[in-house]
C-alpha cells in the first residue's frame, strides 16, 4: 500500500518533469532554428560558409552578417528575454495576469526620459553613449512604475490598473512626440524609428551592454524564484514563511524596470511580449512555479522577438516594419485568449 | 479568570504568551488586555461576534500586524526581536484571504510550507517531500496531491491550506476560523486533525471560530472577544456556559443553549407556531 502510494507520487512528479524537459528541449531547437533563419533570410543572399566558417573579410556580405544580421538578432535574443521576465515580475508583483510593461506605460516612461535627455544632450552637440541610454531609460521607467505603484495603492481592480497604466503610457507617448516633433535636428531623425520600436541599426557595443545588464538583472531574478513562488500565494503567506516582502518589493520594482529600460533604450518600446510569452510558457509547462518558468520565459521571449523580427524584417522588403505591430498581432490575441479564460473561470 | 486560570500544566513549555496585548489598526487600539498563555499541545479558541477582533488579535500575534501596546512572546522571546525567517520556524498561519493560484496543483501548495526549511532556490530534498506527505496524510488531502488548486471545492482547500501550515512544522499554529466553508462532516474531521496535531506534535494551536459547539468539543481554553475587550477567558468547560455566552453575543437568557446548541425563535404574532418555549 505504502510503497504503491509512494511509486504512485514519484509517478505523478516524474511525468511533470518529462513535461518540462520536453518543452525546455522544443524551446531549445526554437532558438537555434530561429537564430540560423534570421541570419540566413534577409535582402541579401549570403554565402554562409565562406562568411562565417571561413570567415573570408574579403566576401562583399562580411560585413552583413557580422555587423548587422548577427548583432541584430542577439540583441532581438536578449531583449525578448528581458521583455518576457520583466512582464512576468509584474504579473507576480500585482497579482494581475495581464500586466507586462508595455501595458502599464513603464516602456513608455522610458522612451519619454532616453527622448527627453537625448535632444537635450544632442542638441548641446554632445554624444549620447550607450551607458546613457540606459540610465536615462531606467529612471523613465522607475518613474513610471512609481506613478503605477501610486495609482495602485488607491485602487483596487485589477482593470482599472490596467487602464491607469494604459493612460500613462498615452500621456508619455504624446509628450515624446511633442519633443520629436519640435526637434528639428538631423540626429534625431533616427528617435522617430526608434520611438515605434525596431531592432535595426542594432551593433556591437549595445549588444555588450545589453547582454551585461539583461543577463546579470535575469540571473537576479533567477535567484528570487524561491520568494517569487511565495508571493504567488499571496502577500501574507509569503511573510507567513518568512519572504521579507518589503526588500523582495523593491527588488522586484527595480529588476523589471531595469529590464524594460534596458529593452527601450535599445529597441524603442515593444507591445505584449510581456504579457504573452510568460502565459505561453506557463500553459506549456503546465506549471506557475518560478524555477522552471523563469529561464522558459526567458527563452520563449528570445524566441518570441527573433520570429517577429524575421517578419519585420522580411514581410515588405525595403520597407521594415515596426518590431511592435509585429508583437501586436501576434500577442494580443493571446491577452484576449487570457481574459476569455478568466471569465470562464469566473462563471464556474 | 486571569492569566493563572490559563496555566495548569506547569511542565510543559509555554510557546505564546501576551502582556497586556493592546491590538488595532493604524495605531488606534481596538481591543487592550490581550493576556494570553499557551502551553505545548494546547488549543485556545477566540469566539465573540463578527468584527469584534478575533483576527485582529490573530494577525498580532502572528507578526502581520503591529501591536499597539503591550508584548507578544513566541517560545519565550519578544516577537519584534525576530526576523521574518525565524519567526516562520516557530509560528504558522492559515488566514482567510482566498488565494488565487494558477496552475499549481495542491501538492505545490503543500511544498510551500517546506519554504523556512529548504535552500536559496527552494529545492525540496526527500526529507522535505516526506514531510509534505504526512501533512497531507494526516489531513487526508493526499489522493488530491495532483489536482489543480483552484479546480477544489472550498473546504478541499481549506485542507490544503491547514496541511500547508502543518508542513511548515512550527511550534504555533495560528488558523483564522479554519471551519469556515466546511460542511459538517469535515468540520468534524478538521478539528479531529486539530486534536490529533496537538497531541502527537509539540504544538500548540490558536485559532478564532464561529461554531460554539465545536470550539466546546475541540478547545482547552476558550477567549471571549467583543468589540473593545476580552470579556472573559478561561477553560473551556467555564466559558461555554449559558451566562458567559449570553453577555458575549447580547442574548436573552434562555433564547440559547450552547452546551446543546438548541435555540428558541420569536413566537410569531400570528399563530403559536414556536409553541411554548420562550418566555
Amino acid at each position: 500500500m505504502q510503497r504503491q502510494s509512494d511509486i504512485d507520487a514519484a509517478f505523478g512528479r516524474s511525468v511533470r518533469r518529462r513535461r518540462v524537459t520536453v518543452v525546455f528541449a522544443a524551446l531549445a531547437v526554437l532558438l537555434v532554428a530561429l537564430a540560423s533563419l534570421n541570419l540566413v533570410v534577409g535582402s541579401v543572399d549570403v554565402d554562409l560558409w565562406n562568411v562565417v566558417v571561413a570567415r573570408d573579410a574579403g566576401d562583399p556580405n562580411y560585413k552583413i552578417i557580422w555587423d548587422l544580421r548577427l548583432p541584430r538578432l542577439i540583441e532581438a535574443a536578449l531583449l525578448g528575454g528581458a521583455l518576457a521576465l520583466s512582464g512576468f515580475l509584474l504579473q507576480t508583483f500585482f497579482n494581475n495576469p495581464i500586466a507586462g510593461p508595455y501595458i502599464l506605460g513603464i516602456s513608455s516612461g522610458a522612451k519619454l526620459v532616453v527622448a527627453a535627455v537625448m535632444i537635450v544632450v544632442v542638441g548641446s552637440s554632445g554624444v549620447m553613449t550607450n551607458a546613457m541610454l540606459v540610465a536615462s531609460a531606467f529612471v523613465g521607467s522607475l518613474m513610471a512604475m512609481l506613478f503605477v505603484l501610486l495609482v495602485s495603492r488607491r485602487i483596487d481592480s485589477m482593470a482599472m490598473l490596467i487602464v491607469a497604466g494604459v493612460m500613462i503610457g498615452y500621456i508619455c507617448t504624446a509628450v515624446t512626440d511633442f519633443l520629436i516633433t519640435f526637434a528639428s535636428d538631423a540626429n534625431i531623425v533616427n528617435l522617430k524609428n526608434w520611438s515605434l520600436g525596431s531592432f535595426s541599426g542594432a551593433n556591437w557595443d549595445e549588444v555588450a551592454i545589453a547582454a551585461v545588464v539583461v543577463l546579470a538583472s535575469s540571473a537576479a531574478v533567477f535567484c528570487l524564484s524561491k520568494p517569487i513562488g511565495a508571493f504567488q500565494l499571496g502577500e501574507s503567506y509569503a511573510r507567513s514563511v518568512g519572504v521579507n516582502v518589503r526588500a523582495f518589493r523593491v527588488g522586484l520594482i527595480l529588476l523589471s524596470s531595469l529590464l524594460a529600460a534596458t529593452v527601450t533604450a535599445f529597441a524603442g518600446p515593444i507591445s505584449f511580449v510581456g504579457i504573452a510569452v510568460p502565459h505561453v510558457v506557463k500553459r506549456a509547462l503546465g506549471t506557475s512555479k518560478p524555477i522552471v518558468v523563469i529561464p522558459g520565459a526567458f527563452l520563449g521571449g528570445a524566441i518570441f522577438c527573433l520570429f517577429c523580427d524575421l517578419i519585420a524584417r522580411t514581410a515588405f522588403t525595403p520597407v521594415e516594419v515596426s518590431i511592435s505591430a509585429v508583437t501586436a498581432l501576434f500577442g494580443a490575441p493571446v491577452v484576449i485568449a487570457i481574459l476569455l479564460r478568466r471569465e470562464k473561470g469566473r462563471r464556474r | 479568570m486571569t492569566r493563572e486560570a490559563l496555566q495548569p500544566h506547569g511542565q510543559r513549555p509555554v510557546f505564546l504568551e501576551t502582556r497586556d496585548l493592546v491590538v488595532g489598526y493604524d495605531g488606534s487600539p481596538l481591543i487592550g488586555h490581550v493576556d494570553i498563555e499557551l502551553h505545548a499541545g494546547e488549543i485556545l479558541t477566540l469566539i465573540g461576534p463578527n468584527g469584534a477582533g478575533k483576527s485582529t488579535i490573530l494577525k498580532s500575534i502572528a507578526g502581520h500586524l503591529e501591536p499597539i501596546g503591550g508584548a507578544v512572546f513566541v517560545s519565550g522571546e519578544p516577537l519584534e526581536g525576530y526576523s521574518a525567517h525565524d519567526l516562520s520556524l516557530e509560528l504558522s498561519v492559515m488566514l482567510t484571504d482566498r488565494m488565487r493560484t494558477e496552475l499549481l496543483t495542491c501538492a505545490d501548495v503543500v511544498e510551500m510550507g517546506r519554504y523556512p526549511h529548504t535552500g536559496r532556490l527552494g529545492i525540496l530534498t526527500d526529507e522535505d517531500r516526506r514531510k509534505v506527505r504526512e501533512a497531507m496524510e494526516l489531513v487526508h488531502v493526499w489522493d488530491l496531491r495532483d489536482h489543480d488548486f483552484m479546480r477544489i471545492s472550498d473546504g478541499q482547500r481549506q485542507r490544503i491550506m491547514l496541511a500547508r501550515a502543518i508542513a511548515q512544522e512550527p511550534r504555533i499554529i495560528v488558523l483564522d476560523e479554519p471551519t469556515n466553508y466546511l460542511d459538517i462532516r469535515y468540520q468534524i474531521e478538521l478539528l479531529n486533525v486539530l486534536r490529533r496535531l496537538v497531541s502527537s506534535r509539540d504544538v500548540a494551536v490558536i485559532m478564532s471560530m464561529h461554531e460554539l459547539s465545536l470550539a466546546r468539543k475541540v478547545s482547552d481554553y476558550v477567549m471571549c472577544v467583543k468589540g473593545d475587550c476580552i470579556c472573559a477567558q478561561g477553560p473551556v468547560e467555564e466559558i461555554i456556559v449559558p451566562e458567559v455566552i449570553d453577555d458575549l453575543y447580547d442574548l436573552e437568557p434562555g433564547v440559547f443553549d450552547p452546551v446543546t446548541g438548541a435555540i428558541v425563535l420569536d413566537d410569531l404574532p400570528a399563530g403559536g407556531a414556536a409553541g411554548e418555549g420562550a418566555r
